[in-house]
């Protein structure tokens, strides 16, 4: 870590607005991204990125400049998406334009029809938060399992085990509408 | 659910769900939002150390850990 980052880190600990605003700066767009990942929702990925940096301004005196603030600020960021899961309605709300403004381009598997595809957007939604998140970041974002792990604040291990149990309950509910994957 | 249902099920999931863009950015500058947030929201106190209830959990976590070992599987499946 070079020293006017330290140094940053150091005043932020000490509640200096200013060094807050640094980090803010600096860190707002990985945060939001990380957060846009969970909701698929640009709007509500603005409000939690606000929310985490509360959390985060918040919880200052407990932060440790040498663990480095990017992975603190990615834990808060899912612990602020998840309590927001958890609040909101189960079904997805979100419109199709939407959701293909914030979806990277992609190859369509012609064997899996609109029909399907919508169906298990929203028997997924249906899931219980902590395993939704698990499966969003492991299964559909790809990220490293390491990386799920830290941000939940949970083992490799279970992280594995969520996104099993939500594979195994998302298939459960798609045999109940009739859909066989 | 074996190996091969997993992986069909992560296809659909994909297919169903796919990524959302690496270059996603915020449509504007949210420090001013932060700094009206700050202003009218105060921060939390810091907790300085465990709340009553947390200690409660944890006393009733070890009590039914050290009279019923046979719920540690379960306390483990739920974390």
């Amino acid at each position: 870590m070079q020293n006017g980052e330290s140094d940053v880190l150091n005043q932020f600990q000490q509640g200096d607005v200013a060094a807050f605003e640094t980090l803010f700066h600096q860190h707002q767009r990985a945060v939001y991204g990380w957060i846009l990942r969970i909701t698929r929702n640009p709007a509500a990925a603005e409000d939690l990125t606000i929310e985490t940096f509360w959390r985060i301004f918040s919880a200052r005196a407990r932060f440790d400049p040498a663990r480095g603030f990017e992975g603190w600020a990615r834990r808060i960021a899912t612990r602020a998406t998840l309590d927001w899961l958890r609040a909101k309605k189960t079904e997805s709300e979100l419109s199709a334009e939407t959701l293909a403004e914030v979806a990277a381009p992609f190859e369509a598997d012609p064997a899996v029809t609109a029909e399907i595809r919508r169906k298990t957007a929203i028997a997924f939604s249906r899931l219980p938060p902590k395993l939704r998140i698990a499966a969003t970041l492991a299964v559909i974002e790809e990220q490293p399992q390491k990386d799920v792990a830290a941000a939940l604040g949970i083992s490799v291990a279970a992280v594995k085990l969520r996104v099993f149990r939500a594979l195994r309950l998302l298939r459960k509910d798609l045999e109940r509408q009739g859909i066989t994957p | 659910m074996n190996k091969d249902d997993q992986n069909r099920m992560k296809k659909l999931l994909q297919q169903a769900l796919p990524p959302v863009k690496d270059d996603s950015e915020p449509s504007r500058d949210l420090w001013p939002a932060m700094l009206r947030r700050l202003d009218t929201r105060p921060a939390a106190p810091e907790l300085t150390g465990w709340a009553w209830f947390d200690g409660a959990l944890a006393a009733g976590l070890v009590a039914l850990i050290a009279f019923s070992p046979a719920s540690i599987p379960v306390i483990l499946y739920y974390l």
